[in-house]
């Protein structure tokens, strides 16, 4: 609650302070089973722990499936044993058979866009932060955040359990676009596969929801005294506008799915009209329209880029300022920029379907729109880099992961004010172009927030360090392989070769890109084998790491790092700190750094 | 609360936008709403103000009154949900296919909307039910009204929304 009232009377904060010591909270220490402590936790710690385990889980999932379809695009018709003992029928004789191609490259994006970099981005750092970073005990209702956690399980079970039907999994794009997704009878992953995807892809809206509502009735209602929105770390923000993007744009996705339900199973036409199948005949659909569910998807598609990126954007500035120890550059235009981007993120999803159809005319405002993006985004690179001008740098993990994010960001930035213009995207839609502009912007740039974040809370999760010299290794092989990965997809996407295909070599124009795929397959090998090494750092780490023995082992300003080493259930010992300044005191009148439960002092004006 | 509803809205705006949309390409069957779905609109209004009542009663610490208009409303959302269904058999009677083979998308979009908003008034009536049960049971007396105001907030909102997709339906129809 906003009492900057109350602390303009208070004239004697310190005193106030000193009174609370006689507090112990031992209310909140309740017993504990195993089963509520780890399973079915409602703390808001576990339950991010638990949210950023099962995105590990994904990732190594979706990162094993885009190794193996590297293998076929870098090796195509070659036999490797390995896959048909890891694929049995789906890579008879050791070669990857097109359905399965494509059905790994199905699972790999929606595995990777919503269960890596939605729910295990924004699930773990969202559940993690806001509490410790806002000063509550816990969410607004931590039953409705087990049962986020728990819906987005099963979302994961049901995607999981798709991949062992004997149809296969779902295999037309992470997109689903109709046609394809809507008749059984169009591919074989259509059938049951693609009925268990939309059963999962709907228990993870509800996920999402839940966790959104929840996230948004904390950042609102359960401020600390002192804690004015303008106060607020960076962080908070940033998972602030993100749940609003996604409580405001997954239910436009869940009405365009409840038309596909109806389409596959219920014989409506939505989205059908006139469709010829080899082998069935023509269908008696009539009057529908597929743009129409591209319009609905691509309405949560856009603010889902945003959802990925925006508390990567709040992680990055917050561990930034930190390592940098100097206050953040632009503060309020961080935040502006960040309501800006949200904005925008609701009024340019049909640039996703320039070439689809769209009235030529409607796709100019839309590349006015999307261009115009890019101004919040560069402001918030130049505050950036205006954070790292003239700050003491501290090279730790985490920073050097905010670094590598602010890198990648302008790297695929770039290249997407020229996907932007509808003119340019005739000849760059579906090519490898856009690859590699999704992945550095969103995957790539998405995973670096994560790994920031991850590296730079891990003390505060786990009361204990990560091994800085395999952070190092892991850090400089997955900055330099994504680059070497996705650096060379822009020269063969600008040379026309399209995505999605799952031979090039019998093909005249893109012969020459041979060499170039084994190169990207090679390097993708080597950086999967990376992340290996960083969960073996993770796990070992967690239990055998360098303990950590002070309080506030990065010298933060921000609350969660005035909490007990390993907080209990509530988080603080006694009454929740007071907040008398913003986050970013750092290198003030001659202070490292000021946190924010320190009084302003008679010398000091206020923020 | 409030963002949840938002939330909600969101869906419908989707489903309604896709409705426009859709009506101005070709193959759009036009036909007449059943009358059912004014009884029907009747009935919720009314279920609005009985809940509206229900509440001053409960401010006003009159129980029976208060039991008596939050079964009411009840029993009318059921009558809504049940005269809903009985405007589709209408409209299958006109011969109109909602859904299935020959179908045509002008129908199905109105089966979707109200069926999808049926689920969210049936959504409402049990936790009418639980007010309800509450009402009955509980050992002691609560003079907090804000379970109260929320699942009345929530069935105005239900209302709300039925009554834009009845104007809607009329409207994009003329």
């Amino acid at each position: 609650m906003n009492n900057e009232g109350v602390i303009g009377t208070q004239t004697d904060v310190g005193h106030v302070h000193a009174a609370h010591h006689d507090h112990d909270g031992d209310h909140h220490h309740h017993h504990e089973t195993f089963i509520s402590k780890y399973i079915f936790s409602m703390d808001h710690k576990m339950i991010a722990k638990q949210f950023l385990i099962t995105g590990m889980v994904w990732a190594i999932i979706g990162g094993l499936m885009s190794v193996l379809f590297r293998m076929q695009l870098g090796y195509p018709g070659e036999s490797f044993p390995i896959l048909e003992t890891l694929l049995g029928k789906w890579a008879k004789g050791g070669t990857i058979t097109p359905e399965a191609y494509y059905a790994l490259v199905t699972t790999h994006g929606t595995v990777l866009v919503f269960f890596v970099l939605t729910a295990g981005l924004s699930g773990t750092f969202a559940n993690f932060l806001i509490p410790l970073q806002i000063g509550a005990r816990d969410m607004a209702s931590p039953f409705m955040n087990m049962l986020s956690y728990w819906f987005f399980f099963a979302a994961g079970v049901v995607m999981l359990s798709s991949i062992f039907v004997e149809t296969g999994p779902f295999s037309g794009g992470w997109t689903a676009y109709p046609p394809l997704s809507a008749l059984g009878s169009a591919s074989p992953g259509s059938k049951t596969g693609m009925d268990l995807w939309l059963i999962s892809m709907a228990l993870f809206v509800v996920s999402s929801l839940l966790g959104g509502l929840n996230y948004i009735a904390t950042i609102l209602n359960m401020r600390t005294k002192g804690m004015s929105m303008t106060r607020l770390p960076l962080t908070i923000w940033a998972l602030f506008f993100t749940a609003i993007l996604g409580v405001l744009s997954f239910p436009v996705l869940l009405s365009g799915f409840i038309l596909l339900i109806f389409d596959r199973n219920f014989g409506t036409s939505f989205y059908l009209s006139d469709i010829f199948i080899q082998g069935v005949g023509a269908l008696p659909n009539e009057g529908g329209s597929a743009i129409l569910y591209q319009h609905l998807f691509w309405f949560l598609g856009h603010p889902e880029v945003y959802i990925i990126i925006l508390p990567a954007m709040g992680i990055v500035s917050e561990v930034m300022s930190t390592n940098a120890r100097k206050p953040i550059f632009g503060y309020m235009a961080m935040l502006g920029s960040l309501f800006a981007i949200a904005v925008l993120a609701f009024v340019v999803w049909a640039h996703h379907m320039f070439v689809s159809g769209l009235n030529p005319f409607l796709g100019s405002f839309f590349v006015l729109l999307t261009l115009l993006i890019a101004v919040p985004s560069a402001i918030k690179v130049f505050n950036w880099l205006t954070t790292l001008w003239r700050g003491n740098l501290r090279f730790t993990a985490g920073m050097l992961y905010s670094i590598g994010f602010v890198s990648m960001f302008i790297s695929g930035g770039l290249t997407g004010i020229f996907l932007g213009n509808s003119a340019l995207d005739i000849h760059l839609h579906d090519t490898y172009f856009i690859i590699a502009h999704f992945h550095i912007v969103m995957g790539v740039a998405g995973i670096f927030g994560m790994y920031a974040g991850i590296y730079h809370w891990f003390p505060k999760m786990f009361g204990r360090y990560l091994n800085n010299t395999l952070s190092y290794i892991h850090f400089w092989v997955t900055l330099a392989g994504a680059y070497l990965i996705f650096w060379p997809m822009h020269y063969e996407g600008l040379a026309g070769m399209p995505r999605r295909y799952y031979d090039y070599s019998n093909w005249e124009s893109f012969k020459q890109f041979v060499g170039l795929n084994q190169f990207i397959t090679i390097v993708a090998i080597i950086v999967f084998a990376t992340q290996l090494l960083f969960l073996f750092n993770f796990f070992y780490s967690m239990y055998k790491g360098r303990k950590v023995t002070s309080q506030n082992p990065w010298g933060s300003n921000t609350l969660e790092w005035t909490t007990p080493i390993n907080p209990g259930h509530g988080n603080w010992v006694g009454e929740i700190p007071e907040v008398h300044r913003w986050a970013y005191d750092y290198g003030k009148d001659g202070h490292d750094y000021i946190s924010q439960t320190t009084p302003v002092g008679a010398d000091e004006s206020r923020h | 609360m409030w963002v949840a509803l938002g939330s909600i809205v969101m869906m419908f705006a989707g489903l309604t936008s896709a409705y426009v949309v859709k009506r101005n390409q070709s193959n759009w069957l036009e036909f007449d709403l059943p009358i059912v779905f004014w009884y029907s609109t009747a009935a919720i209004l009314a279920s609005s103000l009985s809940i509206y009542l229900a509440g001053q009663a409960f401010n006003a610490r009159e129980m029976r009154r208060y039991r008596l208009l939050m079964s009411v409303t009840v029993v009318l959302g059921l009558v809504f949900t049940a005269l809903q269904l009985v405007g589709f058999s209408h409209i299958g009677e006109n011969g109109i296919k909602l859904i299935g083979t020959n179908s045509n998308p002008a129908a199905s979009f109105l089966a979707v909307l109200t069926g999808v908003h049926i689920l969210h008034v049936l959504g409402g009536v049990v936790a009418l039910v639980i007010m309800y049960i509450r009402a009955y049971t509980a050992k002691q007396k609560t003079y907090s009204s804000i379970s109260l105001e929320i699942v009345s907030t929530y069935w105005h909102f239900v209302d709300v929304l039925w009554i834009y997709l009845f104007i809607f339906f009329h409207v994009v129809q003329v």
